[in-house]
């Protein structure tokens, strides 16, 4: 009787035990925006593979990394992660990566559905260390209301010129756009700089060593770039170029064009345009549902001014989903990867237009989708045909990236000249990088 | 003869009471404190394999300028938070023990030190905005200057010492307050029947029988504020220009964010170790084990 109970238990032990073989693979990525999106995908995955699901964690983009990493060493990473290219040379140094080469290999996959340039900056000697997911461009984002009444045109914002000795017209808008308490905008004698009501233009921050939204794209409109080539070694940061961009930027708020630096780093710039105390801010794709679902006022995304290159410029970022090299259930995780960058997942997110997703053709989808809610993204599509460069890639990223940020902070404040900062920054990128 | 004496068992009960408190102090201090010394001697960076470098970690340290620079700044910052903490603490705790009983008082003077750190340090961040926050908003009103508070390189780290007063000043008030409730009130009796004054009583009785409180106080905010990390990290990120990175918030930025982890515990230690030396010679100087009652 007694052997018979411990049979039957082991049984129902048994039983348990292989209906809930389902393998779960832990995904993880930082921007709640996307997570609705990323969750119709794993329900339509999980439908396909009813042997895998799939548990999603969204984390803030601060404790995302710290995350991630103290999870690689204790052993409870999760097996697939949205990773950046500013972070993903670390974890290739250390092995943390799965190499996905060949699995794309024997399932067949083709890389040119990919928009070009995003699938390759993800590789490195032979090897691929993630599949594109979607990509970012910058662009500017305009108080209408305020252009308006300041008799600038929407023809006018869609094509300004910048250059750094007089700032081109994005610098006569601009002046237009600035309103001293009396009311009297930067055009006149009669402005007041030490007393401005409204910005017209507002520089986020310092951007570290990208710049993304900052400086960079200013910067290689007028022939800056970052380094020799992804994974180099030699770094331009003490380019002229970037200094006289850099002027530019600082000189602004001296004449009460933009906020002085020190009085942006709290709320910062996203505050400042939403409390309508700045009439043009940059700011990233990624950033488009969170200034719809904020902004009170009419506004508009316009393209970047075209710099001294006669080009606009942008930087083209693109992340991917990586397979964490310590995951126990790789070929599910496999199979969650190809998915997120198959058609199936890309057009799911693009229907929901929160950002542009890396397969050619869907972006056109998101900003058809967006357009729906009577949100013109199109901008940012104008920004991705202009030309793009990528953000440098190098190893010792956080201490590239802290130095960068003392310097430009310095240029800012005022502490330092341009000129000089950077060539003592990059001599310091340069000992990092090597 | 019983099986223990008095004495074996209240002892042996002590023990049993802070069983559990020894257990979380194990757990969560002095074995990770031993890792990290353990830690302090390799070449870590999370990832990869520790390797044993000896010293090394501890004479770059001390050509670190930015470990100097950290230090300093912590210890400007306890200069600038604790002496009007203390006071402002004191002042309160003696108020309240000749003004009022109130409960309603004393639970909105300890408010702010019960909302998390990290709270009140995005509150104080959106009213400290310099464009769109209040406090400018009156400052103007009052036909003031605006200033930058978190912004200016000056003004950082006297605005983050601002916030912790303003938290922490409630939690001193109650311990001073708890201290003066064992004072005998014939002393003060006595004292006034002397004739002596108000400022006296205070100077002559009230500050001697507190010296106690006033020790922990010390040597608890001392530590404490040496380690400020989470304003910092909440409301400046060790900017503008590194005028807010303090010795903690750069052992976390090399631990996390550097990965060099044998660097960071090199810090730790010793951090640590000054704190330990700090806190010993407080006790020596104040002889706080002592009370002046007996």
């Amino acid at each position: 009787m007694k052997i018979q109970r411990l049979t039957f238990t082991s049984l129902a032990i048994a039983v348990s035990a292989s209906a809930a073989h389902a393998v779960e693979i832990k995904y993880v990525l930082w921007d709640s925006n996307q997570l609705p999106a990323y969750q119709q995908c794993a329900t339509d995955f999980s439908a396909k593979h009813p042997n895998i699901s799939v548990k999603i964690t969204q984390s803030g983009w601060d404790d995302y990394w710290t995350a991630l990493s103290t999870g690689f060493v204790s052993g409870t990473a999760p097996d697939v992660f949205t990773d950046h290219l500013a972070k993903y040379p670390e974890f290739v140094k250390n092995n943390q990566l799965v190499d996905l080469s060949s699995y794309i290999e024997r399932d067949k996959l083709d890389p040119s559905i990919y928009t070009d340039g995003l699938y390759e900056v993800w590789g490195k000697d032979g090897k691929q260390f993630g599949l594109p997911k979607d990509w970012d461009t910058i662009a500017m984002i305009v108080n209408m209301d305020m252009a308006e009444k300041a008799g600038v045109t929407l023809d006018e914002l869609n094509f300004m010129t910048w250059n750094p000795q007089d700032g081109g017209s994005f610098e006569q808008i601009v002046r237009k756009l600035t309103l001293d308490k009396n009311g009297n905008n930067a055009t006149s004698d009669k402005f007041d700089p030490n007393n401005v009501a409204v910005y017209g233009y507002q520089n986020p921050g310092a951007g570290g060593m990208l710049g993304q939204t900052e400086w960079s794209h200013f910067a290689a409109s007028n022939g800056f770039k970052f380094q020799d080539k992804p994974w180099g070694s030699q770094f331009y940061y003490d380019d002229k170029s970037l200094a006289d961009t850099l002027d530019y930027i600082t000189g602004l708020a001296k004449q009460g064009l933009s906020a002085d630096f020190k009085n942006t780093q709290s709320l910062g710039s996203d505050s400042m345009f939403i409390a309508g105390k700045a009439a043009i801010i940059p700011q990233g794709s990624w950033m488009i549902t969170y200034f719809d679902n904020n902004v009170k006022s009419k506004y508009h995304w316009v393209p970047l001014p075209k710099g001294p290159s006669g080009k606009r410029a942008t930087m083209f970022n693109g992340l991917a989903d990586s397979i964490w090299s310590g995951s126990q259930h790789k070929e599910e995780a496999w199979q969650w990867v190809k998915y997120l960058g198959s058609a199936d997942c890309q057009s799911v997110v693009a229907s929901k237009g929160v950002v542009f997703p890396a397969i050619k053709g869907m972006a056109e989808k998101a900003v058809g989708a967006q357009m729906q809610r009577n949100i013109d993204s199109s901008a940012f599509l104008t920004m991705s045909q202009s030309e793009t460069y990528l953000p440098p890639i190098a190893k010792n990223g956080a201490r590239i990236d802290s130095t960068m940020e003392s310097a430009i902070q310095s240029i800012l404040l005022g502490k330092e000249s341009a000129q000089e900062a950077l060539s003592d920054a990059n001599k310091k990128v340069l000992r990092y990088s090597k | 003869m019983p099986f223990m004496s008095r004495k074996m068992k209240n002892s042996l009960f002590g023990y049993l009471f802070i069983f559990p408190a020894l257990i979380g102090f194990l757990l969560f201090y002095a074995w990770p404190a031993g890792r990290a010394v353990g830690i302090s001697f390799t070449d870590w960076n999370l990832l990869s394999e520790p390797y044993y470098v000896g010293l090394d970690n501890y004479v770059d340290m001390l050509e670190d300028d930015q470990f100097w620079n950290g230090l300093k700044l912590s210890a400007y910052y306890v200069l600038l938070n604790i002496p009007l903490q203390v006071m402002l603490g004191l002042f309160l705790a003696v108020a309240m023990d000749r003004l009022t009983k109130s409960l309603f008082v004393k639970a909105a003077i300890l408010l702010p030190y019960l909302l998390s750190n990290v709270l009140v340090a995005l509150v104080w961040l959106w009213m400290l905005d310099p464009i769109l926050g209040i406090v400018n908003s009156l400052v103007s009103f009052f036909g003031l200057t605006p200033q930058a508070y978190l912004g200016d390189p000056d003004q950082a780290l006297v605005s983050v010492a601002a916030i912790n007063i303003w938290r922490h000043m409630g939690l001193c008030a109650m311990l001073f307050l708890a201290g003066l409730q064992t004072i005998p009130k014939y002393l003060y009796e006595s004292a006034s029947l002397e004739g002596v004054t108000e400022f006296q009583m205070f100077r002559k009785i009230t500050l001697p029988l507190l010296r106690p409180v006033m020790v922990f106080v010390l040597v608890t905010s001392v530590t404490g504020s040496f380690q400020i990390f989470d304003t910092i990290a909440v409301t400046t990120a060790g900017g503008p220009l590194d005028s807010t990175r303090v010795i903690v918030y750069y052992i976390v930025q090399n631990a996390f964010s550097f990965y060099k982890m044998g660097y960071a515990s090199a810090m730790s230690v010793t951090l640590c170790m000054i704190m330990l030396a700090y806190t010993l010679l407080q006790m020596h100087i104040m002889r706080a084990s002592e009370s002046d009652l007996n």
